[in-house]
């Protein structure tokens, strides 16, 4: 078995470089700030930022000028409102302007499902009678070659490197990852290079223990970083909540370029790596997200021997 | 009748019309509420259904975004994205949706990306998340938006999720498989999307005939205890077209309210 353990700065610098395409994707849950805020404290710069929903982390990495244009399906603050750097950078070209390609949900889930397949197009049913196919040249409508219907495509999206943050992971890779799902699996087989971040490092035999639940082989992981709450605000299913505290906090910084560009200092580049982070935030708010137990019910997979 | 707010007059008119229904793409905030409270009330058999990969939630508390972690736990099924949007939404098996946004216009098509021009906007909404495939491919279409002038709009700035589109064919001609919007709740009224031709226009002297340009357009259906029609009038862009039968939205019952106070939303964080 390989080991592909490194720490996080070292795993940034080798798979993470200047022009890459980046998705360091998560729905809601799972978003790995660790790789970004190392990515920014790294000083890359013209990235193409991959995510469905952009959130709060490419919404730091824009205002930390990494990015030349992002990839993406929803601009918003989930449950809050909006992403005010992406707004300032877009409507206003503070700190820097961004190039936008704008789809749908199901039309990114398409992309990184045909970059994954290693398929030319992705056919769904959507943006039929939306203005989106006018501002984004990418999305097309093609003949079905089995009738007289026209239904919407999308290419394929392979970026350069995927970040996945997930509960478990052996030093192998090989991933277990349970709540949402999101679109992780497709966009780690779709990417050139994966990086899996993980609450813990566990034995082999753990991973085989529950294969069902190994969403990502270590057969397209290039690096394994173990980095508890190295998704903070978002949240790890069964490990710690979401801190919707600091979302609604974020709105008011975010709001203001120098409350973003002082927090970017004392929280990103005033710290060394997340360990620091973790430790600066103090306890009180690691024991505010802890979650109850809720234990799945026990499955046999069988001794066949 | 207590006093209640304008949210909790949305969230009761939504769940109300929720009665019989299996199926529902939830949106956080006043959807949410709306469907927790139906399945409480008018829907016992509703299975909530989340764009984040969730089919059959149970939250046991009020979840703050789509992906909130007790949404996960103890739900029916949890799914990657692309299972949610292959095989539950365009499969067809999404009886309602929730949506809303900042434009809207009379064919309940719906803005959500851009007030000004994409390229060089004023104002950067969000955009469509799931919003376009669902307008296309969920079996109805309920809106909930407060009642403004500047969101119910003769021309929308960014069409991103279809509604009747130009009327009501054309949904048909262009084969959109769901059957589009069907209800929009606001703070003051509820509309419903003409399916015939009959209504007529106000003011009530500027009656038009029927033709199928009207087909599939909003129609105001009931207005709100206390609410004037001239105030719903005054908050749409456009000359509204009005129910024959237009008639009061029932009053709030005091079970669906205390439901909802003492259950559902005690913090009062989307009833306010």
């Amino acid at each position: 078995m390989t080991d592909k353990l490194m720490n996080m700065h070292d795993a940034i610098a080798a798979h993470v470089h200047d022009g890459d395409a980046v998705a360091i994707e998560g729905f809601t849950a799972c978003i790995c700030f660790a790789a970004a805020h190392e990515i920014m404290r790294q000083g890359r710069r013209d990235l193409t930022l991959c995510r469905m929903t952009p959130d709060l982390i490419y919404d730091q990495m824009i205002a930390a000028e990494c990015a030349r244009k992002m990839i993406f399906s929803y601009l918003g603050n989930p449950g809050v409102g909006s992403l005010h750097c992406v707004r300032r950078a877009v409507e206003k070209g503070v700190p820097c302007s961004i190039e936008l390609e704008e789809y749908s949900h199901f039309g990114m889930v398409g992309r990184y499902l045909s970059g994954a397949y290693n398929l030319p197009f992705f056919p769904l049913r959507s943006y039929t009678g939306s203005d989106l196919p006018k501002v984004n040249p990418r999305i097309r409508f093609a003949e079905s070659p089995y009738g007289d219907e026209s239904i919407a495509v999308v290419p394929p999206l392979n970026p350069d490197v995927a970040v996945i943050h997930a509960q478990r992971a052996d030093q192998e890779g090989n991933t277990h990852l349970w709540g949402l799902l999101g679109v992780q699996k497709e966009a780690a087989f779709a990417s050139e290079r994966v990086i899996v971040v993980v609450e813990e490092v566990v034995e082999e035999a753990v991973i085989r223990s529950d294969p069902n639940r190994t969403i990502i082989p270590g057969l397209v992981v290039d690096a394994v970083v173990c980095e508890p709450y190295g998704t903070h605000p978002s949240y790890v299913q069964g490990y710690h909540d979401r801190d919707n505290e600091f979302y609604l906090r974020w709105d008011k910084i975010s709001r203001d370029e120098a409350a973003t560009q002082a927090w970017l200092d004392e929280w990103v580049y005033g710290v060394q790596s997340r360990t620091e982070y973790v430790e600066k935030m103090g306890p009180k708010t690691w024991e505010r997200l802890a979650p109850g137990e809720a234990l799945a019910g026990p499955v046999n997979y069988g001794a066949y021997q | 009748m207590t006093n209640y707010t304008p949210s909790e007059m949305m969230i009761v008119a939504a769940a109300r019309a929720l009665a019989g229904v299996r199926t529902v793409f939830v949106g956080v905030g006043l959807p949410n509420s709306a469907c927790n409270l139906a399945r409480r009330t008018v829907a016992p058999d509703l299975e909530l259904i989340y764009e984040s990969g969730v089919y059959g939630a149970r939250p046991a508390r009020l979840p703050l975004s789509i992906g909130d972690p007790t949404l996960i736990s103890g739900a029916t099924s949890v799914c990657s994205m692309a299972d949610l949007f292959g095989l539950y939404l365009q499969a067809g098996r999404v009886e309602v949706a929730f949506l809303g946004g900042a434009q809207i216009d009379r064919f309940g098509n719906l803005n959500t990306t851009v007030i000004g021009d994409w390229a060089q906007p004023k104002v950067r909404l969000p955009g469509s998340g799931g919003a376009c495939e669902i307008a296309i491919n969920a079996q109805q279409i309920f809106v909930i938006m407060r009642l403004k002038r500047r969101a119910f709009v003769e021309q929308l700035d960014f069409v991103t999720s279809p509604g009747h589109l130009g009327g009501r064919d054309e949904r048909t001609t262009l084969r959109l498989p769901g059957g589009g919007p069907h209800l929009v709740v606001t703070d003051k009224c509820i509309f419903r999307f003409d399916q015939t031709t009959a209504g007529q226009r106000y003011p009530a002297g500027k009656r038009r005939s029927a033709d199928k340009r009207h087909l599939g357009e909003m129609t105001l259906h009931s207005l709100h205890p206390g609410v004037e029609l001239a105030e719903v009038q005054e908050e749409v862009g456009w000359e509204l077209k009005i129910s024959p039968n237009l008639r009061e939205t029932e009053p709030l019952t005091d079970s669906e309210l205390s439901l909802l106070r003492k259950e559902l939303d005690p913090q009062g964080i989307y009833r306010k």
